[in-house]
C-alpha cells in the first residue's frame, strides 16, 4: 500500500452509555493526531448515508465497542454482507460496505476494530477502567497501523 | 383449561432500540391478547439532574442517535424560558427552524427509503432476504441512491446550523450561536431543486401505493383515535412552534390553542403493569378513550392548512380520500410523512433565501426563571421537555414525553388489530405474518431510544411460550 491511499476511520456508539462510547473516544483521539490521508468521522450509529462516504475512500476502519470480542480488541477484515437482519434505523458495518459497493461501486477495503467493553445499559458518561485500558491499547495499535498502512498483515 | 401459546418477536426489526411483540394464542390459534412491549431506557432524567441548565440542550442529544436535533431544540426552547426569553431574534428562530427542517427531512427520508419502502415495494409477505434496503438497492438503485443523497443533504444542514453532526451546540438558551454564511447557503442552494424533485417522487410513491391499495390497507392495523399536535395561531401546520390542538376521530376539537406550558392540565401520563412505557391520555376524556395519536398522520389531520404550496396541494388530495374528515388509516402515515417531507424541503428553500439567516443578532437575554417547558413537533410526533432549575443553575427536575410514548397505545392497538385480522386461526405463524405486525408498528416509525448498538447485540428472537410461561419454541434471526 502506498502513502497516498485515503483512509476513513468511523468510530460510533453513544458516549452516554458507558463503554458504548469506546468508538467515538477512539475517533476523538485519532482526529487530534491529524494523520495525513486519514479522515475521521464519529456518530452514535451507522446509517445508510455512511455508504456514500465509505465509497470515497480506499480503506475504511469501523470502530465500535464489542460485547464479546477477545480482550483488549479485535481487528479483522470486514466483508460486505447483504444481511436481512436490520434491527433499527442503524445499519451494521458489513451492510454499509454492501450498500457502498451496490450503490456507489465502492473500491474500499473495510476493516472492523472491535474494542471490548463491559457496561452498556445505564446512562453513564464514564467508561469502566478495563474498557479504558483496552482503549489505550487499541489506540497504540491504530497509530502504528495508520503509520505503516499495513492493513492486511495486521488483520 | 384452555391451552395457550405465546409468540414473541424480539426485538422488532428495523425500529430503534429494544422492543418485543407478544401474541398470546389459545388452543385454536385464535389471538387472545397482543401487546407491544417497549423496553425503554430509564434513568435519563436522573442523568441530567444536577447538571447546569446550559448544558442540557447538548446533553439530551445523547438520548437518541436518530433524532438528537429534536431533543436539542425542545430542550433549548425550555431553556429559553429558564433564561426569561419569550421571543428570539429573527436570525435565531430561523436558524433553529432550518436546523429542524433539516432534521425532519433526513429523518423522514431514512424511514421511507430504509425502513418502509421494502414493505411497500416488495410486499409484506416477500422473502425477508430481499425485503430490505439492500433489496431496494438492487432492484431500484436510483431510488436507493436518492435516499442516501437526501439523507446526506439533511445531515449537512444539521451540521451547518448546529455546528457539528453530533453533539451540536447551535441552539443555546435564548438563541443560537452561529448564523449561516453565504458560502454555506450557496452549497445548499446548489442541490436544492434536485431535493425538491426527489421529494416529489417519494411523495408520489407513497400516495400511489396508498390509493392503489386503499381497500387492502384501509383496515390494516387501523382504528379510530384522537389526534394531537402543535398548531400555529392561524391553524397552519407548524413543526417548530405553536399551541396544542387535539381533535376526535371525526374532527371535533377537544381543545385548541392551548399554551403548551400548561400541558399538565390537559395530558396525563398513565401507567400499565406490563410496560415500563407510560400511556398518555387526554385528562378530560380519561384513560379508556382519551389516548391519541401524534406524528405525521395526526399533524395532517389536526391542521387547517399547510403554508407551502406543494405540500398544501398534497394535503388536500390526502384529505379528499376521507372526504375531508380525519384519516384514521394507520398505513396512511407513510403518505402523510411524505407530504411533510415535501413541506420540509419547501420550508428549507424559503429559509435559504431569507437574508435573516446572515444576521448577527443571535441571542436575547432575560430574567432567570425556575421552570421551563419546550415542545416541538419531532419527526415522530410531539416532543415534550419540561425542566425545573434551582438557584445554583442546576436541573432539579426533568420530565420528557417522547413521541413514541404518545403513540404507545396506538401502536398496541395496531398490533392487536393486525394480530386479530391476520394471525387468528392460522395454524402456522409464518415470517410473512409476523412481518405484518412489524409493518403496522413501522408505520409509526417508533424510536425506542438509543439503545446501545455494540457489536454482538440486537438479534431478532422469536419465542413460543405456553400459558404458564414455558418456552415451547425459539427462533433467532441474526
Amino acid at each position: 500500500m502506498t502513502a497516498e491511499i485515503k483512509v476513513l476511520l468511523i468510530g460510533y456508539g453513544n458516549p452516554a452509555r458507558g463503554d458504548d462510547g469506546l468508538g467515538p473516544a477512539v475517533a476523538e483521539i485519532i482526529e487530534q493526531k491529524k494523520i495525513p490521508g486519514v479522515t475521521v468521522d464519529s456518530d452514535y450509529q451507522l446509517t445508510v448515508e455512511d455508504s456514500a462516504q465509505v465509497a470515497e475512500n480506499d480503506v475504511v476502519i469501523f470502530v465500535d465497542a464489542s460485547v464479546d470480542c477477545a480482550e483488549p480488541f479485535s481487528f479483522e477484515p470486514l466483508m460486505a454482507k447483504e444481511s436481512s437482519g436490520f434491527s433499527s434505523h442503524s445499519v451494521e458495518p458489513a451492510e454499509v460496505a454492501a450498500l457502498a459497493e451496490s450503490l456507489f461501486n465502492s473500491p474500499a477495503k473495510c476493516f472492523m476494530l472491535g474494542i471490548r467493553g463491559y457496561i452498556f445499559e445505564q446512562f453513564k458518561e464514564d467508561m469502566t477502567e478495563k474498557a479504558k485500558n483496552n482503549l489505550q491499547k487499541a489506540v497504540v495499535f491504530l497509530e502504528n497501523l495508520l503509520e505503516t498502512k499495513n492493513f492486511v498483515a495486521s488483520a | 383449561m384452555s391451552t395457550t401459546k405465546k409468540v414473541i418477536i424480539e426485538p422488532v426489526t428495523r425500529v430503534e432500540g429494544h422492543g418485543k411483540v407478544s401474541i398470546l394464542l389459545d388452543e385454536n390459534n385464535k389471538v387472545s391478547q397482543a401487546r407491544f412491549h417497549i423496553v425503554e431506557f430509564r434513568g435519563f432524567e436522573r442523568f441530567i439532574q444536577g447538571r447546569p441548565y446550559w448544558e442540557v440542550p447538548v446533553l439530551v442529544q445523547r438520548l437518541c442517535g436518530i433524532c438528537p436535533v429534536s431533543h436539542h431544540l425542545a430542550a433549548a426552547k425550555a431553556m429559553d424560558k429558564i433564561v426569561g426569553v419569550d421571543k428570539l431574534t429573527p436570525t435565531a428562530e430561523k436558524m433553529r427552524r432550518l436546523m429542524h427542517y433539516g432534521q425532519m427531512f433526513q429523518s423522514h427520508v431514512l424511514h421511507f427509503f430504509h425502513l418502509c419502502s421494502p414493505d411497500l415495494l416488495f410486499g409484506f409477505d416477500a422473502d425477508p432476504m430481499i425485503r430490505n434496503i439492500i433489496g431496494v438497492a438492487k432492484k431500484y438503485p436510483e431510488l436507493a441512491v436518492q435516499g442516501v443523497m437526501m439523507r446526506k443533504y439533511g445531515q449537512e444542514i444539521i451540521k451547518a446550523t448546529a455546528g457539528k453532526k453530533i453533539h451540536g451546540t447551535g441552539a443555546i438558551p435564548g438563541g443560537i450561536n452561529k448564523n449561516l454564511s453565504i458560502a454555506e447557503r450557496d452549497v445548499f442552494l446548489k442541490d436544492l431543486n434536485q431535493m425538491v424533485e426527489w421529494s416529489r417522487g417519494a411523495l408520489k410513491i407513497a400516495k400511489n401505493y396508498t390509493v392503489e391499495n386503499l381497500e387492502k390497507i384501509k383496515p390494516f392495523g387501523s382504528f379510530d383515535s384522537n389526534h394531537l399536535s402543535l398548531i400555529r395561531q392561524d391553524g397552519a401546520m407548524d413543526l417548530y412552534h405553536g399551541n396544542l390542538r387535539a381533535i376526535t376521530a371525526t374532527g371535533e376539537k377537544i381543545f385548541d390553542q392551548v399554551d403548551y406550558s400548561k400541558y399538565l392540565d390537559y395530558i396525563v401520563e398513565g401507567v400499565k403493569s406490563w410496560s415500563y412505557m407510560k400511556f398518555p391520555f387526554i385528562k378530560s376524556i380519561g384513560p379508556e378513550k382519551g389516548w391519541y395519536r401524534v406524528g405525521p398522520l395526526a399533524r395532517i389531520n389536526t391542521c387547517d392548512f399547510i403554508d407551502t404550496p406543494e405540500a398544501e396541494a398534497a394535503r388536500k388530495e390526502f384529505m379528499a380520500v376521507t372526504n375531508g374528515k380525519p384519516n384514521n388509516i394507520t398505513m396512511a402515515y407513510h403518505w402523510a410523512r411524505m407530504i411533510e417531507l415535501l413541506h420540509s424541503i419547501e420550508k428549507i428553500k424559503e429559509l435559504l433565501n431569507d437574508k435573516d439567516l446572515q444576521g448577527t443578532d443571535l441571542v436575547v437575554k432575560g430574567h432567570r426563571r425556575e421552570e421551563g417547558v419546550g415542545l416541538i413537533e419531532a419527526p415522530r410526533g410531539t416532543l415534550f421537555h419540561h425542566y425545573k432549575v434551582n438557584e445554583n443553575d442546576q436541573v432539579v427536575m426533568a420530565n420528557l414525553i417522547v413521541s413514541t410514548t404518545h403513540n404507545n397505545e396506538p401502536m398496541n392497538s395496531a398490533v392487536r388489530k393486525v394480530a386479530q385480522d391476520h394471525i387468528s386461526g392460522v395454524p402456522k405463524i409464518t415470517e410473512g405474518l409476523l412481518n405484518h405486525i412489524e409493518v403496522a408498528i413501522r408505520a409509526y416509525d417508533p424510536c425506542l431510544s438509543c439503545a446501545t448498538h455494540a457489536m454482538g447485540q440486537m438479534p431478532l428472537k422469536v419465542t413460543l411460550y405456553d400459558y404458564q410461561g414455558g418456552v415451547i419454541d425459539m427462533k433467532i434471526k441474526e
